[in-house]
């Protein structure tokens, strides 16, 4: 294997927020019935994480679990591993009726934080950011700005993002606009 | 003369002076003056000119209501038309150009308009300019663009210096207005522990109440307002924002705020406007009222102003409009203008009430001061250029014969006040007639209505027609606590403040001043000061037949500009009805429509500008080839290289030597734009079998093939080649476009019809970086990388497999959409930079290069291959383009199947695909259609058939293309006609499709 590159190769800024491209992250678009106790082990084995309740996210040491639809897991693993875990979930799901997809390389993730971050994603997504409305673990699909985004607050109080590859460039001006210095919107 | 006073001027600060221009004058202010205040103080009563005839204009108002003196604001980058003087801060270096002017404002051509007023009524532009046709573009329009019109746009050359945002905010109440009914109602919403987010438009809380007296619970009005502002600070479910107008409700609890950050201090860093996409669970409007003018000859003439703002101009900013005034008024509320310029030592020469028996207790406090106060009178005439000169007296109940004429050089008029009921009607609630205070007001049992039926919006204070100072603060406090329980919130404390003022006697409409005011005077009565509509032009339109509002609004342009009618909307109304012989309710208002003021353009782009105008998607090769040379093409929101083109050539150039070199040696495309949709699932084969037109279920795993889909209705939607992965695994190749629409077609079909097949759909486009390898060399390059086996055969024509090529996992597919040796190599994305370095590398000795989407195009051109979006447009079949092979009969049911057996789609007289080439080997025009015998029923020339691809061939030398034509494979060899835009007839001969290597020998080797 060649050495695989992110897509803005650690891109980072500094405003209201700080906004880092965290790197590449093992990700595993897994389709099923999540209510099956056949995929539920197999994810949670993989990951060490547990399933996570609707809107949540469930993270561990090594990875963690994204609830995305009532029927699809966004699986996280360590980018290494994620040929390896990906087998592992096949061979627990034999028999079951699932799709599991490596995606690690269809993503860009983003990290921001800082005491404006919760500002910076309140300008770009139709989202309550409040901390009384977005509280760590939670995890969400939306938009921001003109594309599709996900994300969720780990209990540091940073937020991950996850988008599309091909529009890594414009998440990363689009976050840098949003957290430009002087624009502190005063609420969070 | 408008003046500074010695005293007064709350809310400015006298030791901080500022220097501004307007038209070029240096001026002063002071920090806290408003650009209207500041001009009043320089003696600047003049701010502006007409927008039709050009008169002069004076600011009439004090807030966003002004019609009158609007500006261009800054200069260049920074240039802003139609600024209002009256909500615009004072700043230090502010450069101000009154507009509608030429060449100066004091001397104005276009102010012969006003002389030529007769022959320009109401509908004049309609009945003058309709004939003959061809005159309004060449002659009326550009006559028309140079006299009328307001400010000026800003250079399109340069680009606005600032930037701008969104930013989403939800809450259980919004409260817009933070007058005293706002704080009054915000204060008690909160209460309840709801979350509240509190507007106002100005830098200032309070509203008019500070200027207009009273006590609240025992304090002068400015101690309540500080207290209350306070505790609401104080609060953390409170949010307030000032300099932030509530400017729209719409469905849905959805309410936009237009916050105004830096327009006090340009360029002091940050953005310049934010635009809060507020969701509220209740809407409070507390709006306040706008005075009305009074509908009297001259009441344009700088220097007539409404009395509320001439009070808000001395107690605000401490200025004052003139020396000697006169007040005119129908209701109470005027009064107190009078004492505050008698206390501010202005002489005050009269008050005018049209009322006969005038008013209360407030008309004995202004007679007890010693102020003249005339019951029964108005005002017959104004007269006085750039300022009022004299005010002539009559009755009101008569015809205008004047029996007095003063000297003055300001009037005061009030004509009563109407609530601004804007925002609660633009999501639908009703208005009543309210004949006592003669205004319209909201309708507390028909409010707007959310989605589950319950309303949404409630009026407060005077917004809901409870002018009182102790009825508005107890509306306001009902309205807090019946919002909070609506939001979910049962537990409001309703403390009302008491608020206390003078007592006033009821109010008279007057419409029109005197009462039977003449043609003279009427035609020098205006409604709307901003585009010059008057009583007379109304009356005309009502004579014409024009009966409904919204007609006559638009016949006459009444309330038609920048601010709306906000001044003008009831007048003008209230004219027609009479005119009408009708009731003012059953006549009605027009529609009100979001934005309550203008609101930035850039605003509402928010940050959308710049590198974030618009999401471009990159490939992982993206940049390697921007830097290589690349002349961009957009396809959807991807960016592909049109052609990768060297110093010394054209585009052209460019694409003729990556075709050549292609079909020679060997070429490079990146085709990570294609689409690639997983489909999985015990029921996949079924479904494949539905969503293709051919058979997809029986394909064997590790081989490819050519697949069409169709849309219910049996239109080609894409292509793209399918891969069998596994016994339950097939591989979707889209076009570039389609894969999100595709996607969203196969889970539309799995998730509405087809809910119960076990089927999964992923989308991976962007998981693999895919490269066609292509050429006589193609196999050469791979195998000098080394790993897999790609000979002919271990990896078959229309196969593919898993394996390594150098130090990369990757799959490779032998497909061909150019005619040569291909293949398509799919690498993991982070890896697809390293892998497109490493072909580039290994293939230079086989003479590799790049290549773009028009030399693709060429290539399959020259094969006959069809592109969707070329030869398919959303109207085209298979049958049309000869693709009747890839329709299975064996299946018994795919998409689009019983679509081709309606009478349309299987008549013999679809338009079919055929090759074109014309005769002298020219390129055919793009587009171009062939002409047949005849005409049309509209006199147009028959058409039989049109080109959906053209290109010139480099490898044959010439001009190749394709077209859909009628009869067209009976047609071989015949010679038709394309008549081209520059008058050219193309003939072009009917050939087969396929220009190149006919048998498929060169790509299966």
């Amino acid at each position: 294997m060649s050495d695989p590159v992110s897509a803005l190769n650690g891109a980072s800024f500094s405003g209201i927020a700080s906004v880092d491209e965290s790197g590449l992250a093992g990700m595993i678009t897994l389709r099923g019935d999540l209510a099956s106790p056949k995929l539920q082990a197999a994810v949670t084995s993989a990951t060490g994480a547990t399933m996570p309740e609707p809107g949540k996210v469930a993270l561990s040491v090594d990875g963690g679990l994204c609830w995305m639809s009532p029927d699809e897991l966004l699986v996280l693993v360590h980018y290494a591993e994620v040929e390896a875990k990906l087998a592992e979930i096949n061979a627990g799901l034999a028999g079951e009726h699932a799709l599991a997809v490596n995606v690690s390389d269809a993503r860009a993730v983003f990290q921001v934080s800082g005491d404006g971050a919760r500002e910076v994603l309140g300008k770009l997504c139709p989202v309550d950011l409040s901390a009384q409305a977005f509280v760590p673990g939670q995890f969400r699909r939306t938009r921001m700005a003109q594309v599709a985004a996900a994300f969720w607050l780990d209990q540091d109080g940073s937020f991950h993002i996850v988008c599309f590859r091909s529009v890594a460039d414009y998440m990363f001006c689009l976050l840098s606009t949003a957290a430009q210095s002087q624009s502190e919107v005063g609420v969070y | 003369m408008s003046t500074r006073l010695a005293k007064q001027g709350r809310l400015i600060d006298r030791s901080k002076p500022v220097e501004f221009t307007f038209n070029g004058t240096r001026m002063s202010g002071y920090e806290g003056d408003t650009l209207a205040s500041a001009l009043l103080a320089n003696d600047q009563m003049m701010m502006g000119r007409s927008f039709k005839y050009h008169r002069p204009r004076g600011v009439v108002a004090s807030g966003a209501e002004e019609p009158n003196a609007l500006v261009g604001l800054g200069n260049g980058d920074r240039f802003e038309p139609n600024q209002r003087a009256t909500t615009t801060e004072l700043f230090g270096g502010l450069s101000a150009q009154s507009q509608n002017h030429w060449p100066s404002l004091e001397f104005n051509v276009g102010a012969i308009n006003t002389h030529l007023s007769r022959f320009l009524p109401a509908g004049f532009y309609y009945k003058m300019f309709m004939y003959p046709r061809a005159f309004w573009k060449h002659v009326y329009e550009p006559f028309i663009r140079m006299s009328a019109g307001l400010g000026k746009a800003p250079d399109p050359e340069l680009k606005d210096a600032d930037t701008y945002e969104h930013f989403y905010f939800f809450a259980d109440v919004l409260v817009v207005g933070g007058g005293v009914a706002g704080l009054q109602a915000a204060k008690v919403a909160a209460s309840s522990g709801a979350k509240v987010l509190l507007l106002e438009q100005t830098a200032h809380w309070g509203g008019r109440a500070p200027v207009d007296g009273g006590t609240i619970d025992g304090m002068q009005p400015e101690a309540w307002i500080e207290q209350t502002l306070a505790e609401l600070a104080a609060m953390d479910n409170v949010t307030l924002r000032d300099r932030c107008m509530g400017s729209g409700v719409y469905d849905h609890g959805y309410a936009l705020g237009y916050e105004r950050l830096t327009d006090h201090s340009p360029g002091n860093g940050g953005p310049r406007h934010r635009l809060w996409r507020i969701r509220a669970k209740q809407i409070v409007t507390a709006t306040g009222a706008i005075e009305r003018p009074l509908s009297f000859a001259g009441n344009d003439v700088p220097g007539v102003m409404l009395a509320g703002a001439m009070r808000d101009y001395v107690v605000n900013w401490g200025v004052t409009p003139g020396q000697r005034v006169v007040i005119v008024t129908n209701n109470d509320d005027a009064y107190r203008t009078a004492i505050t310029l008698h206390q501010a030592g202005v002489d005050v020469v009269c008050v005018l009430d049209a009322r006969p028996m005038g008013g209360g207790a407030l008309m004995e406090e202004v007679r007890e001061l010693g102020i003249r106060v005339e019951p029964g009178r108005a005002i017959a005439k104004v007269t006085g250029g750039k300022r009022v000169a004299k005010v002539a007296i009559c009755a009101q109940d008569g015809e205008g014969g004047a029996q007095e004429e003063i000297a003055a050089d300001a009037v005061a008029m009030s004509g009563g006040w109407s609530p601004v009921v804007h925002l609660w009607s633009h999501c639908g609630g009703k208005l009543n007639w309210d004949d006592a205070q003669a205004h319209f007001r909201p309708d507390a049992s028909r409010p707007p209505l959310g989605a589950d039926g319950a309303d949404f919006v409630v009026a407060a204070g005077s917004a809901n027609g409870e002018f009182a100072l102790g009825a508005t603060l107890s509306d306001a406090a009902a309205a807090g606590v019946a919002a909070a329980k609506a939001a979910g919130f049962d537990g409001a404390k309703p403390t009302v403040a008491v608020g206390l003022d003078a007592d006033e006697v009821a109010m008279q409409p007057i419409w029109l001043m005197p009462a039977k005011a003449d043609i003279k005077l009427r035609m020098k009565t205006w409604l709307d000061y901003q585009n010059d509509v008057k009583v007379s032009d109304v009356q005309l339109a009502a004579r014409e037949g024009y009966e409904s509002v919204e007609h006559t609004k638009r016949y006459t342009t009444l309330g038609m500009a920048t601010d709306q009618g906000k001044l003008s909307n009831i007048n003008g109304l209230a004219v027609l009805a009479d005119t009408l012989g009708a009731k003012i309710p059953q006549v009605g208002t027009t529609t009100f429509r979001p934005p309550y003021t203008p609101i930035s353009m850039g605003a509402i782009g928010g940050e959308a500008r710049g590198d974030v105008f618009q999401p471009i998607r990159k490939t992982p090769m993206h940049d390697w080839h921007d830097a290589n040379g690349a002349d961009w093409e957009p396809v959807g929101h991807w960016r592909r290289a049109y052609a990768f083109v060297r110093s010394n050539e054209t585009v052209e150039q460019a694409v003729a030597r990556e075709v050549t070199n292609t079909r020679e040696n060997l070429g490079l495309l990146d085709a990570s734009t294609l689409g690639k949709l997983v489909v999985k699932g015990p029921d996949a084969g079924r479904f494949m079998d539905m969503m293709y037109t051919n058979m997809m279920s029986t394909l064997k795993v590790g081989k490819c093939r050519y697949g069409l889909m169709c849309s219910e209705n049996g239109f080609l939607i894409d292509d793209g080649v399918v891969a069998r992965i596994d016994d339950d695994t097939w591989l979707c190749h889209t076009t570039t476009g389609g894969a999100e629409r595709i996607h969203g077609h196969m889970e539309e079909w799995l998730q509405t019809e087809w809910w119960d097949w076990k089927v999964y759909v992923a989308n991976v486009t962007e998981q693999l970086a895919q490269i066609a390898v292509v050429g006589p060399n193609a196999r050469k390059v791979l195998e000098k990388l080394g790993g897999m086996d790609v000979s002919k055969e271990a990896l078959p024509f229309m196969e593919w497999r898993d394996g390594k090529l150098g130090e990369f996992d990757c799959r490779g597919y032998r497909i061909s959409f150019s005619g040569e040796l291909s293949y398509e190599i799919a690498v993991p994305a982070s890896q697809g930079m390293a892998f497109w370095t490493a072909l580039m590398e290994a293939g230079k000795e086989f003479g590799v290069m790049p290549y773009g989407t028009e030399c693709l195009h060429i290539l399959r051109a020259e094969k006959g291959f069809i592109m969707i979006g070329d030869e398919s447009d959303g109207t085209v079949i298979p049958q049309d383009l000869g693709l009747h092979w890839a329709l299975s009969k064996k299946k018994e049911d795919f998409l689009g199947k019983r679509a081709h057996l309606r009478s349309h789609m299987a008549d013999p007289d679809r338009w079919q695909l055929v090759g074109l080439e014309t005769v002298c080997g020219s390129v055919l025009p793009d587009g171009a259609y062939a002409v047949g015998n005849g005409s049309n029923a509209n006199g147009q020339r028959n058409v039989i058939g049109r080109v959906t691809s053209t290109y010139h061939s480099p490898t044959l030398g010439k001009g190749i293309a394709m077209g859909l034509v009628h009869h067209g494979r009976k047609r071989m060899n015949d010679v038709i006609e394309f008549p081209g835009v520059d008058g050219t007839i193309y003939k072009a001969k009917i050939v087969d499709q396929v220009f190149y290597d006919k048998e498929g020998e060169k790509q299966n080797v």
